[in-house]
């Protein structure tokens, strides 16, 4: 914790951002693509062929969606309750991110769906619960960019990410809910058992999609704190 | 002062543009377009009839949303009232149930006319009609949070639905899965579900809303 309260100085995290990003970048370049590779050469499924392939696109993706709207909310619950410098910065820089990763989740779902289910779009329960959570990032977007004052836009998109991270789990369920009983959910991505040949690329492109996550997160917070510094520097204020 | 406060909504909310004729005028006119749009086939329509007159009544509730906090902002009695020994949880509350008063309850006496001429069978009717009378109440306390939180934003109206219907996801499903469940004989959990939704809401939702006012009041 102490560390963390350490880096929340925009300095330090200038410093020691700069230090860590290229090797950051590095290591998630070289996962992504040993990850890609296995997943290339994997053999195909027995009954899906080659389109399981696109599962260490998809489920990666749709994996970092989740994980940047969490710690999205999380960064949002720093900057309401610690108002911290960089919290704000943070949370505003996961949005877009996450926005980008659930539509990648999307429209590579959809590209599976096609050959596997003869169609792009079911309403699913997992489709449809992450169309909402487009929506929601959108929301949160919107809000940011409609207030003008910095610091007001920044609490207000702060309490709608921890409103929307309470209510999330909520709609899961109801969505859930919904398909079971309407029997549509009778499509399930991937069963519980998977080969080692599949597992090892899926959890390199986990990795590799998560540490590029964070490497384009840590470039934005750095731009976003650059562009804010270059702001305050025309109007002449004290950096 | 509570009382005071809520007579005080009401009545703006009734004789000042009279949102809540034009919530239901607007709930009656997109049900009226529905058969238009999709055939007069009484079956057909008793199927969708849930569904769209959930969308509608959801719609017709978020129209007037916008100006829950915004009017009394803009003519500064939001101050007053912020400085007024209510706290402003408890002052969102009270528009919450302003606004509940004037959308989602005459908007709940009119469903079962709707849900009639969608040919629903007298069972389903009555429990679209309780559906929305336990379901609207949360459209009105998230609503509130999409408020406040555009309070100070010059076209919020248009940002709001974007934050807020998402939000309202559940209501709608369990809202309108309770009909369905009526009218195919199966009767489930969808109603407890709703219940349970709309109590965690409406108690939750006065505090973000409050929050989210108080930001915007502050500086």
């Amino acid at each position: 914790m102490a560390s963390m309260f350490a880096l929340a100085n925009p300095k330090r995290f200038m410093d020691a951002s700069a230090q860590v990003l290229p090797w950051l970048a590095g290591t998630a370049s070289l996962v992504l693509v040993v990850g890609f590779f296995l997943g290339f050469v994997a053999p195909p499924d027995y009954q899906q062929g080659d389109t399981v392939k696109i599962m260490f696109l998809h489920v990666p993706a749709a994996w970092t969606a989740m994980m940047a709207y969490g710690l999205m909310a999380l960064t949002s619950l720093f900057s309401l309750v610690w108002r911290h410098p960089l919290a704000d910065v943070a949370a505003k820089s996961a949005a877009p991110l996450g926005a980008v990763f659930t539509v990648l989740g999307l429209v590579t779902g959809s590209l599976w769906g096609r050959p596997m289910w003869g169609t792009y779009w079911v309403w699913d329960a997992r489709l449809t619960s992450f169309l909402l959570l487009l929506f929601l990032y959108l929301g949160y977007i919107a809000l940011w960019n409609a207030i003008d004052d910095e610091v007001r836009a920044a609490r207000a998109a702060s309490i709608l990410a921890l409103v929307g991270a309470v209510n999330l789990p909520i709609i899961e369920f109801s969505v859930n809910w919904h398909t079971l009983h309407q029997g549509e959910s009778i499509v399930r991505a991937d069963g519980p058992q998977i080969a080692t040949v599949f597992l090892w690329p899926l959890g390199l492109t986990a990795l590799g999609y998560t540490l590029l996550f964070f490497v384009l997160w840590t470039i934005r917070i750095r731009t976003e704190i650059l562009e804010r510094r270059a702001r305050s520097m025309m109007l002449g204020e004290p950096t | 002062m509570i009382g005071a406060l809520l007579w005080r909504d009401v009545r703006l909310a009734t004789r000042a543009g009279g949102c809540a004729a034009l919530a239901l005028a607007f709930f009656a006119a997109v049900a009226t377009l529905v058969p238009l749009g999709i055939g007069t086939d009484l079956k057909l329509l008793a199927r969708v009839a849930a569904g769209v007159l959930w969308v509608a009544a959801v719609l017709a509730a978020l129209l007037s949303l916008d100006r829950l906090f915004q009017a009394d902002f803009e003519d500064g009695s939001l101050d007053l009232i912020a400085l007024s020994p209510l706290p402003l949880e408890t002052v969102s509350a009270v528009k919450i149930g302003a606004h509940w008063l004037t959308t989602g309850l005459p908007l709940t006496i009119l469903s079962p006319l709707l849900g009639t001429m969608f040919g629903l069978p007298m069972t389903a009717t009555w429990m679209l009609a309780l559906s929305l009378l336990i379901g609207t109440p949360p459209v009105s306390a998230l609503g509130a949070i999409g408020a406040g939180l555009t309070l100070s934003v010059r076209r919020g109206g248009l940002i709001l639905p974007l934050l807020v219907l998402p939000l309202l996801a559940p209501a709608v499903i369990f809202g309108a899965g309770a009909v369905q469940e009526m009218l195919d004989g199966l009767p489930g959990g969808a109603l407890f579900f709703l219940a349970a939704f709309s109590l965690a809401a409406t108690l939750l939702s006065p505090f973000a809303a409050a929050a989210a006012v108080r930001l915007n009041l502050a500086g």
